[in-house]
């Protein structure tokens, strides 16, 4: 799970990050009011997406005055925002964080992410401040410190030289400041089960403090359950409604912009199905993993779901049973055909435990537009010649 | 021959009375897996399904002289269950339940290691040495003996291997779900080194993922240390690129982990690289002959 960048500096706050004052807003008066209580004479007024690239979307934009306040959180709640990583279609702006102007003369990067080879949390730094650090690390990938830091042991003092005498911070009084603010994020990370916290930029002021400019946080989602605080922060405008609407049933969906739709059990395989379609010559229309525990419900649900795309000419139903039953399946696909209009071919291949039974049952069923396939091959095969009304 | 578990390796569960625990170690029972009881705190001195309940993996350690336990209990459980294992003495803990928080997994793969017990999972089918012993929740009827060895990050592609290589005639030594969660047990570079010396695999199978970098250690471990041949799978050729919020994630090991890559570091390998998992068989007998 996401949250927003004022969220991000909400936790901050708690752990002693240094972040500039700001407060959140969802209209433009709200944003003259945070200004005028913030003081000062220069706002940046930041809109709240779950994506990066902001700045360079038309969605950061710097106030000197208060009327220009309201006119650029006017101009941006609203808006839709497209960036890198939004995907073409962009994201709506809900909310805008009004945050006090800075003193910046430097710019540095900062995060904390597992290291999955070294099975620890590493801590990334970087002078490049401001760039984007994929860049970075293609170009200049020497201008990236990595320190790996075992939870067993912990933050010690030579995490924190090694990362200040490699970012070439030189005062005593910035090393011992730069060293605070690495471990506050440490335990950030630590204590609420993040899975990344990326500070891009972390600036350094006229008066030589540290300070988060940015904030961006993911969580575990698997170790929400002892974080309510944090599973609070969710937003679900956010979120795909088709995929959200797809969890509750135990079912992952994503929408992808081919013809045929598919229906499988397991992430690999139906990875690998999409792959099989692809190499078959067809184009999937999504992913969507029935999971473990599929019943007659979740089946139909699927179904449901996979249809509310126009653009579906067919169906693949792909769905080799080890936990999950196949006959169970069978019974789902006729349960499916009473609820839902199912109004284009559907193959399905149905192996493994009770696949047998399975085959009586859609036999004796008889519906029109089933078409049977005995392995994964033939089943994409089929699938691809009812897409093409062959 | 086969790698790690045996008709002779005694097993233990560790959640052996919940849901899962009781439905799967019964199919595991009547594949032949030499259970010789579990651990559910509090329920010691029960029987269940014909095996005693121990309140501790300690005591069911010293009772029954288990080497392997097979994992159920619940997510948040988890870490803790691994630890007391590698406390105990086992020496190979097969982990199932799915959704283990990562910072758990972390702290009890580091007790594991320092403790010498090996670990495969979180989040994964199990362990099967074909008509001897399973542990985990895999179709025991899929896997017929043979002489090929198999290794798959995801579950059904794993059947689905497996399935595919029996039907063209030839047969599984071990196959192993290593599960695709960001910390896992034994990885591909371990298991292949075993098949490798193992007398029985004259081929193995590899299924990997899009996502992280274990496929491309494995690709520069087979050029160097593998001299069976290799056939492998990358799901995810078609897969979107993830609307990530962040890009931290992704750089730690300087490439995306993109599907393309891996099969291109494989196939320099000198490994048969199939495009559809619907190959795999067909691969399996081109390099077997």
């Amino acid at each position: 799970m996401n949250i927003h960048e004022y969220q991000a500096k909400q936790i901050f706050a708690k752990y002693g990050v240094p972040t500039p004052k700001g407060i959140i807003a969802n209209t433009p008066d709200e944003a003259v009011a945070n200004a005028k209580e913030l003081g000062g004479n220069i706002w940046v007024v930041k809109a709240q997406i779950h994506a990066g690239g902001r700045g360079l979307g038309g969605g950061v934009k710097l106030a000197k005055s208060l009327d220009e306040v309201r006119e650029l959180a006017d101009e941006i709640l609203g808006m839709t925002l497209v960036t890198h990583q939004t995907g073409p279609e962009g994201k709506l702006v809900q909310k805008v964080y009004i945050e006090e102007g800075a003193d910046i003369v430097d710019e540095l990067y900062l995060s904390v992410v597992l290291d999955r080879a070294a099975e620890m949390p590493i801590i990334m730094a970087s002078t490049e401040g401001g760039m984007d650090i994929e860049t970075v690390a293609h170009e200049t990938p020497e201008k990236i410190i990595k320190i790996a830091i075992d939870p067993s042991f912990g933050f010690q003092g030579f995490h924190g030289r090694e990362l200040v005498f490699g970012l070439g911070i030189t005062d005593k009084q910035e090393q011992g400041k730069m060293i605070k603010f690495a471990k506050a994020l440490y335990d950030v990370y630590m204590d609420n089960d993040a899975e990344m916290i990326e500070i891009n930029p972390l600036i350094k002021t006229a008066s030589g403090d540290f300070m988060a400019l940015d904030g961006k946080m993911g969580f575990d989602d698997s170790a929400l359950g002892r974080h309510p605080d944090i599973e609070a922060m969710r937003d679900i405008s956010e979120e795909d409604a088709d995929e959200r609407e797809a969890s509750q049933y135990g079912l992952s969906y994503i929408a992808l912009d081919g013809e045929i739709g598919c229906m499988v059990n397991g992430a690999g395989l139906a990875m690998g199905t999409m792959d099989t379609i692809n190499y078959m010559g067809g184009t999937p229309a999504n992913f969507l993993d029935v999971g473990g525990t599929a019943s007659a419900e979740t089946v139909a649900k699927g179904f449901e779901i996979i249809l509310k795309n126009p653009n579906v000419k067919a169906i693949f139903v792909n769905i080799f049973g080890g936990i999950v039953r196949c006959d169970r399946i069978a019974n789902g696909i006729l349960e499916a055909t009473k609820m839902v209009d199912v109004n284009v071919p559907v193959v399905v291949r149905l192996d493994g435990t009770n696949a047998a039974e399975a085959a009586v049952i859609l036999q004796n069923a008889n519906i029109d537009n089933v078409i049977t396939a005995t392995d994964l091959g033939d089943g994409a095969a089929k699938a691809v010649a009812a897409a093409k009304g062959e | 021959m086969s790698i790690l578990v045996n008709k002779d390796t005694k097993v233990i569960v560790q959640g052996f009375t919940g849901k899962e625990g009781t439905f799967h170690a019964e199919q595991c029972l009547e594949y032949g897996t030499q259970i010789v009881g579990g651990v559910t705190p509090n329920k010691g001195g029960q029987e269940h399904l014909g095996k005693p309940v121990f309140n501790t993996v300690k005591e069911a350690v010293d009772a029954t002289g288990a080497t392997a336990s097979m994992i159920f209990v619940p997510p948040a459980f988890v870490g803790d269950a691994v630890m007391e294992a590698a406390n105990a003495g086992i020496e190979l803990a097969v982990i199932i339940t799915e959704g283990a928080p990562v910072r758990d997994m972390q702290a009890a793969k580091a007790c594991a290691v320092k403790n010498g017990m090996m670990t495969i999972g979180p989040n994964c089918p199990g362990i099967i040495t074909a008509e001897e012993c399973k542990i985990g929740i895999m179709p025991g009827n899929i896997f017929k003996k043979g002489n090929v060895g198999l290794i798959s990050k995801s579950g059904t592609l794993t059947y689905e291997g497996a399935n595919q290589v029996c039907n063209e005639g030839y047969g599984i030594t071990t196959a192993v779900g290593i599960g695709g969660d960001p910390i896992i047990g034994l990885s591909y570079k371990q298991l292949l080194q075993m098949f490798q010396d193992d007398d029985e695999t004259e081929a193995i199978v590899m299924i990997g993922e899009i996502g992280g970098d274990l496929e491309i250690q494995a690709a520069t471990f087979i050029k160097e240390n593998i001299t069976k041949p290799v056939v492998a799978f990358i799901a995810g050729q078609t897969a979107p690129a993830g609307k990530r919020m962040g890009h931290a994630g992704a750089i730690i090991s300087g490439s995306a982990g993109t599907a393309k890559e891996k099969m291109d570091a494989l196939e320099s390998a000198g490994v048969k690289v199939v495009v559809s998992p619907a190959e795999i068989g067909k691969a399996v007998k081109e390099v077997l002959g």
